[in-house]
């Protein structure tokens, strides 16, 4: 089954330079995974070294942060949209 | 809603004159205007987005108006930075500012804090605002301005920015999230690159800072739904606005049930600024360096020297050293380069470039690893600009 994702800017150069991908799995997790699968670059921008989810990445299922649902074990539709939204802090 | 005493204000004849607009609207009407200047909002930052808030602020009638910067007018701000012109270059930002706010709205307090916000002085100088704005670039400022806010009980009206891209929220409003609910950690040094490295379109600010400023003037008011809850996303490139559920977390350091935080921290420490500079500098000392004068010297007594500038195209397109070779940093660090590196070499003496220093001595490492060994321009194009060649443009 097959979801999209939306790549925030930030992470796109360890994305094939793309906005958005159809991803397969039935958890955040397994997207998650079928993700850094294909661009293994992106892994550590997502996950620490004892494999968590990094604290200045969220990710969201449609409006809602993952933390608040089940975390990556979160179930997802193939109507869902799956963003990753990351820490930005420029403003100068 | 704040509810700021408004028994004593007044407004002059001018006054009424100016803020007709906003008189004859019910939500707003004479009692929304004395509270507008009834109240008082500290700006962190007069950069890209503190400088069209402000404007709005002052325009809009918020009475006493507090500015935080310790910076001067460089060229490279005006692209956005409508705050301040072109005469103002070279000249500090917190006069620039505060001169032009005064010229919009002379019925105005601006206070002028000429400081670096600290963990020193920030509760200080937040304590006597009703809100605050948070206009900085940097992680570690952002935290603490979180974390005062939070501390001091004030509302933190949120907005960064990142190339077309923004984010805009209300923090600790109410008993709303804050900023470490959102994000409890912030990245690593150098994952995100700022606007200096990474570029940001003018306008992006304009907009971003135009929300903050509404939603500013939102709570003063205590009118309208704020983004208290929500953060908002925003797309330039595709104009796009999208909002995400942004929800409290009882587990949080500073604002949660059982705080930590309950006075401000080392902010650089909680942002790994100390350990990323100590090892920054060990990489460029592992790096040999050469002046942008000995590198002219050098350049006009031997045929035998080979520079390879590894910024990106667009940067060697507006400015650069004549006679270099342009091979980006990405191109080092992805693997072809390195070889294109290895051939143009050929024996001959390497100096690397780009910017600042920074990028080169990344490429410099990489460079080494692979056998090849070179010296780094110290300060970049910009020191060849400073030392050797002022028509060179320090883009």
């Amino acid at each position: 089954m097959s979801v999209k994702v939306l790549i925030p800017s930030p992470l796109r150069r360890y994305a094939g330079n793309l906005e958005s991908l159809e991803l397969e799995g039935q958890s955040v997790g397994e997207v998650l995974n079928d993700l850094t699968g294909r661009y293994s670059d992106l892994k550590k921008h997502l996950y620490s070294e004892d494999g968590k989810l990094r604290n200045f990445v969220n990710v969201y299922v449609n409006d809602e942060d993952i933390r608040d649902l089940q975390q990556q074990q979160t179930s997802v539709q193939p109507t869902d949209v799956i963003s990753i939204v990351p820490s930005i802090a420029g403003g100068y | 809603m704040l509810h700021p005493d408004t028994s004593t204000i007044e407004l002059s004849k001018d006054e009424l004159e100016r803020y007709s607009r906003h008189l004859i609207l019910p939500e707003v009407g004479l009692e929304g205007q004395k509270k507008l200047k009834a109240a008082s909002v500290l700006c962190v930052g007069t950069g890209g987005l503190g400088a069209p808030l402000t404007m709005y602020l002052a325009a809009a009638g918020v009475g006493r108006i507090g500015l935080v910067d310790f910076d001067v007018v460089d060229a490279s701000n005006l692209q956005r930075q409508i705050i301040h012109g072109t005469s103002w270059i070279g000249k500090p930002k917190l006069d620039s500012a505060a001169d032009r706010l005064a010229e919009i709205n002379p019925h105005l307090q601006i206070d002028r804090y000429p400081v670096r916000l600290s963990s020193e002085n920030a509760l200080d100088i937040c304590r006597d605002y009703d809100l605050i704005i948070d206009g900085t670039d940097n992680f570690p400022t952002r935290y603490l301005v979180n974390d005062a806010c939070v501390l001091l009980g004030k509302p933190n009206v949120y907005g960064s920015i990142f190339r077309f891209e923004g984010q805009a929220t209300v923090f600790h409003y109410e008993d709303g999230p804050c900023y470490r609910c959102l994000y409890p950690e912030p990245p690593p040094p150098g994952l995100v690159p700022s606007c200096a490295e990474g570029g940001v379109l003018g306008i992006l600010p304009g907009i971003i800072g135009v929300i903050q400023a509404t939603e500013a003037v939102k709570i003063i008011l205590g009118i309208g739904t704020t983004l208290k809850g929500r953060l908002m996303l925003y797309d330039a490139l595709n104009m796009k606005f999208r909002e995400l559920k942004l929800r409290k977390n009882p587990e949080c350091p500073v604002c949660g049930n059982h705080p930590t935080v309950t006075s401000l921290i080392d902010y650089e420490e909680f942002c790994g600024i100390p350990q990323a500079r100590a090892e920054e500098e060990a990489a460029q000392a592992a790096v040999g360096e050469i002046t942008a004068t000995d590198l002219k010297r050098l350049l006009d007594h031997s045929a035998d020297v080979v520079v390879i500038d590894v910024r990106n195209p667009d940067e060697y397109a507006a400015a650069r050293i004549p006679g270099t070779k342009l091979i980006p940093l990405s191109e080092i660090e992805r693997g072809p380069g390195v070889e294109q590196v290895r051939t143009l070499v050929n024996g001959s003496d390497l100096v690397v470039h780009c910017r600042s220093g920074m990028r080169s001595a990344k490429a410099l490492q990489i460079l080494q690893q692979a056998g090849i060994s070179g010296k780094n321009l110290k300060g970049g194009i910009h020191a060849w600009s400073d030392e050797v060649d002022p028509s060179v443009p320090k883009v």
